[in-house]
């Protein structure tokens, strides 16, 4: 069902000219960040805990529980990951050009409540309003004095700068985002010993948390941990962006309570997606970004809820759902996610490198018809030579989760659609005409 | 703690392992090799090819995780052959392998590739991959020396971290990303580092292949023997390959205290010079005008007569190029035989020997480990590359503070803690403002009060210092270096001194008794006066000259006969007017060479054909002195012979005998007689604990364990031999060297050693002591008009080595003079100019270019570039060198 | 061409003024050297080199890592269309291909008189009005072939300078202060872009 929760990083969105500074006081902006800035650092940690609030971004890991981790050791660093690449998803796109104001506010806030030396703002290269926007709303930050020396007169200091990044998928992965920020070319670090709470930005304790993470900081610090842990349910807490997009008839970006919503109501009512265009029939959906393994019609009245969706073998990850309907030719599908990966792998890694381009060119011949009954077989067993046992979470032969993220899309197609690919290969062609 | 043993189960084998190794390193001492491509030994771990994954127990239970990249801890589980392990190694060569082209039977490195040896080893069947492979232009030149083949690369980084980490010379990179990532430089700036070719030995494919080599020779019909690389006095230890008894290719040894397996490329191409066409095959004795070939024998009578006719009034030049076992017996020839002390081994260019020998010496770990180095010495990256590569390293890691003393920057410079820049000719000056109780306000020597002061502050704090001295400029008097070195030994008593003499084995030469005041084994003439006269039946009545001294006195008549073994004074000695007027001047010269031309072959009357490198056994010691054992390969060309037997037959014509019929006769005698050597007996040196060489006097050296760390490429270690003594796999291959063991070896001698010539038992004679030289002469002020010529050497020159081996001569350039734009300003001259450039000596025509990094009032020349160099310009007996420049039309 | 002019340069100091470590400030520099040039020339990625104590390989080297960076020139407007999954459902690569005819020129392909380059994209995050895709890295979604030929038109005529600037131009609005919390570093005041309006229709 749909909740009567309220939106909370999507509230001031629709709002005239939402991203500058008067629309944000308007609307309570840095109310949030004053109040914190009267608490106690280990105060905010620890309502932050309470909230339950897990991390944006794609591991859904506790945003708490990393501060927790965090190495004490000066200088430390928070890094903001708004890199947005995970296909499908442009939910941070929207908050980074429509309310930068909030993003800048919770970094002050969780820069606060680490003791962060220097906080980075890591955008996209290719979102070039959002860094406008982002860069125009920084500047009104300083002049208001809610960043820089004495933050309102809190004694409290921090700059923070926006960086640009400059078009690499790769470097939305934490550890690839930093080297990035060193400026190095974008190659994700092996953990450990490289886990940026420990070792992170210039071999300093680092926090790295996503562009949305950040955003519900301020209503956090304002309505108290508890009231977030209060909607959804369990570790699933509060509200969350969901990107729906494909063959839907309203693709938008949807906040919703977690864990309460489901996958059908997402893309089925009327308020949110709608259902599915020319009232065809669902085929398989993306339920968290294109490194998840596909569902199907089956798991479609499945809750937004981490764990259970991750014991169905798949994930919520970066809040990405595509819906397919019977239209789509699912090896052409399968096989434009593969080109992806293939020409976003960073390089290092022999199975990410090679397996990636080697897979793309199999899939190839088979959506152009020149695949060979041998091939399904081979599909899997290169796969597996990525992502040992093809399970998800994925074991790895490779440093980050990239390298196994090329199986999900080729598993899932021919699990799901084994008889799809035969009908490829058989007649020579793809039965979809492409 | 660091010395906790850790002890780790792989493959259910309990193995000790050490803090902080990687479980790869760890396993393979255990006994189990686990298959990589990424990981080197001596660069930092980046587990990026996946070939080492083996299942590691964590938290979460078994997982697959790279070797290489996983440190030991203490109850670590590690399992190398279960088959998980087994497909996940499969399928990572197997991904290697589809875009590779598969060529190796037109590859280098065919034979002694590791992918082609893991493909047999591990790798599955006939290929699964179907599509078209990648492709790239190929193969593409990214240096003189080197070229890439890039569908062959696998990505592993090794010389693009090589590039970066240990050479510093970022100079390639990877390009392009995912399966488009190529290796390469960026276009039109060449890989112009001096140590280029070790990416080709640490390739692990055939992507990288030395251009010299291409196509030269198949690695199995390849005959290999370890030795010592003597183009600089670092000494790295490396192999001789050869091929139908030609020398082809030198590859870098893993020498755990010197080179740690690198080489710089003068030292791995110098083999080039071993067949080169203008070696001497056989004597030339002048007849009528003329150089022409004749017999051993009519060679031998010619010389000895020439010697005989100048009585003592003869002076012998050289020894660097020889091994220690020649240098002793030239000793013993000029010293015991011609009874003359006018010998050096130096061509002017280097330090006074009792300096050398006599200050406190520090090894290069020593260095390394330094808390602070002062540098007041030539630049490193050019003199002793391998040497920088260490100290780099060392500074690098930030433990090392460097303090760079000298009057032009060094490679080293942008590590230094702190840059002293003085006036060419003033080091003294500083070195006294350094030693100060306070610094005086003005400074010293063009270096301001508050850098002296943070220097003194520096190495005041330091635990240790080490004080690399050697000539920065040669256009600065030798006195003054020593002088300066003298005063920081006297400041700072428990400061070690690491001699940055660069010729081969000039330490080498010096041990032996090749320069004047000088007897074998570190002793002075006067100390050891009783006991070689007891022992070679006399000595030289009193010191003699230097190689300056001698060459001046030759210049107006005093010295009659000149003997040059291995030396070639016109290109090495600072003041190229004065050699070419002594070697003219002489009536009788000897020279005794590899190169039958060559400036100072000219005016010989008798040259007689000496055996290289790679040509004869021997040992060589190098800058820490150290000594290490040569091999031997090939056969030297036509009839010529190692420098011991020419020494030794002329001897033999000059009515006197040496005493020795083989090199172990030699070495049995140097124990014997050296009291800086006793205890080092052949047999010792060949054990496999002391591949590394020892370092005289004996007591410190620590025996090298285990196996070195293995590498791309295998030397098969200790094949090296001097003589006949060949010990492999011997019981106690790395005993301890007991102190005070056979015939005393305490660090200054003293101890009482068998008789020299079975007279009764006398006390070995006391090892040279460093006493401070008179303070040096002032260099005069510099006048406006003029710059003060700094004479830097570059790793390529005009020299024997370089303009022998043809892949490196190429690599030397013209000379080029360097000032400060603000001086060249003045003078209403811009780089690309020609300028008339003159000294008191001699006036050239130079290109002149601005460079701002040149100290204002100085000017930066090539010592010995092809076509002229400061050689030509600088006056040896004036304390600096000053030069007028003017533009010409 | 071209090395970084001395506005640029003096930019280029201020940028590597906010980061603990100078070569942090490599991938900003790039985009200015782009913004000035329209790609990255030799002698600029060897200026840039210069100014960071890097070698060119290095930054050459990490330069074409990125997929933002052009090593060779390209038009004055870039066309970069997505078909990544929901754009590829939606009609993304009919939209490439009728780019392709309109413009006359393949993906990676620039037209004789250099006005437009065209290339195929990865996923730029605008799903939600797929099929879509971006001018200049400024974005446009929905986009029919109508649409795309009025919008080619409308280019041409520099219509739309104003939400569609000159390719290489990332961000128009520039910090207006140095570093505070620590030292302060003050860029310098220069003209500080208006806010720009949002170019998404
Ligand atoms: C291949 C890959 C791509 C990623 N891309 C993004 C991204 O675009 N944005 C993001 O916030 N996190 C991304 N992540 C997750 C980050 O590594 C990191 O977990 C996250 O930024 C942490 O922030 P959070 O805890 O607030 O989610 C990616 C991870 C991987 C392995
Ligand atoms: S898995 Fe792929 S993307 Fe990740 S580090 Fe390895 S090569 Fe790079
Ligand atoms: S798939 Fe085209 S913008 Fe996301």
């Amino acid at each position: 069902m749909i909740t009567d929760a309220r939106a909370i990083v999507s509230a001031r969105i629709g709002k005239s000219r939402s991203w500058t500074l008067r629309s944000y006081l308007d609307n309570g902006g840095y109310d949030g960040l004053r109040k914190a800035l009267s608490m106690e650092p280990a105060e905010i940690a620890e309502e932050v805990l309470t909230a339950n609030l897990l991390g944006r971004g794609g591991a859904g890991f506790e945003a708490g529980k990393k501060w927790g981790m965090l190495r004490q050791a000066d200088p430390k660093y928070l890094v903001i990951n708004g890199d947005e690449s995970e296909p499908c998803t442009f939910k941070d796109h929207m908050l980074m050009e429509e309310d930068p104001h909030q993003i800048i506010e919770g970094v002050l806030i969780c820069a606060y409540a680490i003791g962060a030396t220097q906080a980075f703002i890591y955008v996209r290269g290719e979102f070039a309003l959002g860094l406008e926007r982002m860069s125009a709303a920084l500047n009104e930050a300083y002049s208001f004095g809610a960043v820089g020396r004495n933050i309102f007169g809190s004694g409290f200091s921090i700059d923070l700068v926006i960086h640009p990044g400059a078009g690499a998928y790769i470097c939305g992965e934490e550890t690839a985002l930093i080297e990035s920020l060193e400026g190095k070319r974008g190659y994700p670090r092996d953990k450990p010993p490289w886990f940026p709470a420990v070792m992170g930005l210039y071999k300093a304790p680092t926090i790295v948390n996503n562009v949305e993470t950040m955003s519900n900081l301020p209503w956090i610090v304002l309505n108290g941990g508890q009231a977030f842990a209060d909607l959804g349910i369990g570790r699933s807490a509060g509200t969350r962006l969901f990107s729906l997009s494909g063959h839907v008839n309203r693709p938008a970006n949807y906040e919703v309570e977690m864990a309460k919503t489901t996958f059908h109501d997402l893309i089925y009512d009327p308020k949110l997606g709608g259902g599915i265009r020319n009232d065809r029939q669902l085929k398989a959906f993306v339920p968290g970004g294109v490194s998840a393994p596909w569902f199907g019609p089956d798991q479609v009245e499945m809750a937004l809820d981490q764990d259970p969706v991750g014991k169905a073998g798949s994930m919520l990850g970066s809040g990405s759902v595509v819906v397919m309907d019977d239209t789509t030719c699912m090896v052409r599908a399968a096989w434009r996610i593969t080109r992806f990966f293939h020409r976003e792998s960073c390089g290092q890694c022999t199975p990410c490198r090679e397996g990636g381009g080697w897979l793309d060119k199999i899939m190839r011949r088979i959506e152009e018809g020149q695949g060979r009954e041998a091939d399904l077989e081979l599909l899997l067993d290169v796969c597996d030579n990525i992502a040992p046992g093809l399970g998800w979470p994925p074991q790895k032969t490779t440093i980050c989760v990239l390298g196994p993220s090329i199986p999900s899309s080729i598993v899932s197609g021919i699990k799901m659609f084994r008889d799809e690919f035969l009908v490829h290969i058989k007649d020579g062609r793809c039965p979809f005409g492409g | 703690m660091a010395d906790e043993p850790i002890k780790i189960t792989v493959d259910g084998k309990v193995i000790e392992a050490k803090q902080g190794e990687m479980v790869i390193a760890a396993a393979e001492r255990g006994g189990t090799y686990i298959p990589r491509f990424c990981w080197h030994p001596r660069m930092r771990p980046v587990g990026m090819c996946r070939m080492c994954l083996v299942e590691i127990k964590g938290p979460r239970g078994f997982a697959l995780m790279p070797a290489c990249f996983v440190p030991v801890a203490d109850g670590q589980e590690v399992v190398t052959d279960s088959p998980k392990v087994k497909k996940a190694q499969d399928g990572v060569l197997e991904f290697l392998l589809i875009n590779h082209p598969l060529d190796c039977p037109v590859c280098d490195r065919g034979g002694e590739c590791p992918l082609q040896d893991q493909t047999f080893a591990f790798g599955p069947g006939e290929s699964r991959f179907v599509e078209e492979k990648r492709h790239w232009a190929k193969p593409i030149p990214i240096n003189p020396l080197i070229a890439l083949d890039r569908e062959r690369c696998i990505q592993c980084s090794r010389c693009t971290r090589f590039a970066d980490e240990v050479a510093g010379d970022a100079m390639i990179d990877f390009i392009g990303r995912a399966d488009s990532t190529e290796v390469n430089i960026f276009a039109g700036r060449p890989f112009t580092s001096n140590f280029s070719g070790n990416v080709v030995q640490i390739c692990p494919v055939g992507a990288l292949t030395a251009t010299p080599y291409r196509f030269k020779a198949r690695p199995w019909d390849l005959e290999v023997v370890e030795s010592t690389c003597t183009a600089c006095a670092v000494g790295c230890r490396m192999a001789l390959q050869s091929s139908a008894n030609r020398l082809i290719r030198h590859l870098g040894v893993d020498s755990d205290p010197v080179n740690h397996g690198w080489l710089c490329d003068k030292g791995r191409f110098s083999y080039e010079q071993t067949d080169n066409a203008s070696r001497l095959r056989n004597p030339l004795v002048r007849k009528n005008g003329q150089l022409v070939e004749a017999s051993w024998n009519e060679a031998m009578v010619a010389a000895a007569e020439g010697l005989h006719r100048a009585g003592n009034s003869v002076a012998v030049l050289g020894g660097a190029r020889l091994a220690n076992e020649d240098a002793y017996a030239w000793a013993k020839l000029a010293k015991g035989v011609l009874r003359t002390d006018n010998v050096d081994c130096q061509m002017g260019d280097g330090l006074p020997g009792e300096l050398v020998l006599g200050l406190p010496r520090a090894t290069i770990d020593e260095a390394c480990a330094a808390s602070a180095v002062v540098l007041l010495a030539p630049d490193l990256k050019e003199d002793l590359p391998v040497f920088y590569l260490r100290l780099r390293e060392a500074a690098v890691d930030g433990k090392l503070k460097l303090i760079e003393m000298t009057p032009h920057g060094t490679g080293l410079g942008k590590h230094a803690e702190l840059r002293l820049r003085y006036r060419p000719g003033e080091a003294a000056a500083v070195a006294r403002a350094l030693a100060a109780e306070r610094v005086p306000e003005e400074g010293a020597g063009g270096v301001t009060a508050a850098d002296i002061g943070a220097a003194a502050e520096v190495l005041g704090a330091a635990e240790s210092v080490v004080v690399v001295v050697g000539r920065a400029s040669l256009s600065e008097s030798g006195e003054s270096i020593a002088d300066a070195a003298g005063v920081l030994a006297a400041a700072m008593p428990d400061a070690r001194f690491l001699s940055a003499l660069r010729r081969g084995n000039v330490h080498g030469a010096l041990d032996m008794g090749m320069a004047p005041g000088i007897l074998p084994g570190r002793v002075s003439l006067d100390d050891g006066r009783d006991w070689f006269t007891a022992a070679w039946g006399q000595v030289p009545a009193a010191r003699g000259l230097d190689a300056g001294g001698i060459l001046a006195a030759a210049a107006d008549g005093k010295v009659q006969a000149l003997v040059l073994v291995g030396a070639d004074p016109v290109s090495d000695f600072p003041d190229r007017a004065l050699a070419v007027k002594a070697l003219e001047t002489a009536d009788f010269t000897v020279v005794v060479d590899l190169f039958g031309e060559g400036p100072s072959i000219s005016d010989a009357d008798v040259v007689l054909p000496a055996a290289g490198y790679g040509e004869r056994p021997g040992t060589t010691t190098n800058m820490e002195g150290r000594v290490t054992r040569l091999g031997q390969k090939v056969t030297a060309p036509g009839t010529s012979r190692p420098d011991w037997m020419i020494a030794a037959d002329l001897a033999h014509r000059l009515g006197a005998d040496l005493g020795f019929q083989t090199i172990d006769d030699i070495a049995g005698e140097i124990e014997r007689l050296a009291p800086a050597h006793a205890g080092l007996t052949p047999q010792l040196l060949a054990r496999a604990g002391y591949r590394d060489g020892i370092v005289v006097p004996l007591g410190d050296t620590k025996p090298t364990e285990g196996e070195r760390a293995t590498e791309a490429i295998e030397v098969t270690a200790n094949k090296a031999h001097t003589g006949n003594v060949v010990l492999e796999n011997d019981p106690d291959a790395d005993a301890p060297l007991e102190p005070g063991g056979p015939s005393g070896r305490e660090r200054d001698g003293g101890a009482v050693g068998r008789s020299p010539g079975g007279a009764p038992d006398m006390t070995r004679p006391p090892l040279i002591r460093h006493r401070p030289p008179a303070p040096a002469r002032q260099a005069p002020p510099v006048d406006a008009y003029s710059l003060r010529l700094v004479a830097v050497r570059t790793l390529y020159d005009a020299g024997a080595l370089v303009s022998h081996s043809p892949s490196l001569a190429a690599l030397a350039e013209g000379p080029c003079l360097r000032a400060n734009p603000a001086d060249l300003g003045r003078m209403g001259v811009k780089t690309g100019d020609r300028v008339r450039v003159s000294s008191s000596r001699k006036s050239l025509v130079l290109d002149v270019a601005a460079d701002p990094r040149v100290l204002r009032g100085s000017a930066v020349l090539a010592f010995n570039a092809p076509g002229a160099g400061a050689a030509d310009l600088i006056d040896a007996t004036l304390p600096v060198t000053d030069l007028r420049v003017e533009t010409v039309k | 061409m071209a090395r970084l002019t001395a506005e640029n340069l003096q930019r280029a100091r201020q940028l590597i003024a906010l980061y603990p470590q100078s070569r942090s400030a490599l991938l900003p520099i790039l985009h200015l050297a782009q913004e000035q040039d329209g790609w990255l020339t030799p002698d600029a990625v060897a200026h840039v080199a210069e100014v960071l104590d890097l070698e060119p390989a290095e930054v050459y080297g990490t330069a074409s890592f990125y997929d933002m960076f052009f090593t060779h020139p390209v038009g004055h407007h870039l066309v970069s269309v997505c078909t990544n999954l929901a754009c590829m459902i939606n009609g993304g690569e009919e939209l490439l291909e009728h780019a392709q005819h309109r413009l006359g020129v393949a993906p990676g392909g620039t037209t004789a008189d250099s006005q437009f380059t065209l290339e195929e994209v990865e996923c730029i995050a605008f799903c939600g009005a797929a099929p879509c895709l971006t001018v200049n890295w400024r974005f446009f979604g929905n986009v029919s072939n109508d649409d795309f030929d009025r919008l080619v038109e409308d280019l041409a005529a520099g219509r739309l300078a104003d939400d569609v600037p000159p390719h290489g131009t990332l961000n128009r609005v520039r910090r207006q202060v140095g570093l505070m919390a620590g030292a302060a570093v003050s860029p310098g005041d220069d003209d500080d872009a208006k806010p720009p309006q949002a170019t998404a229709k």
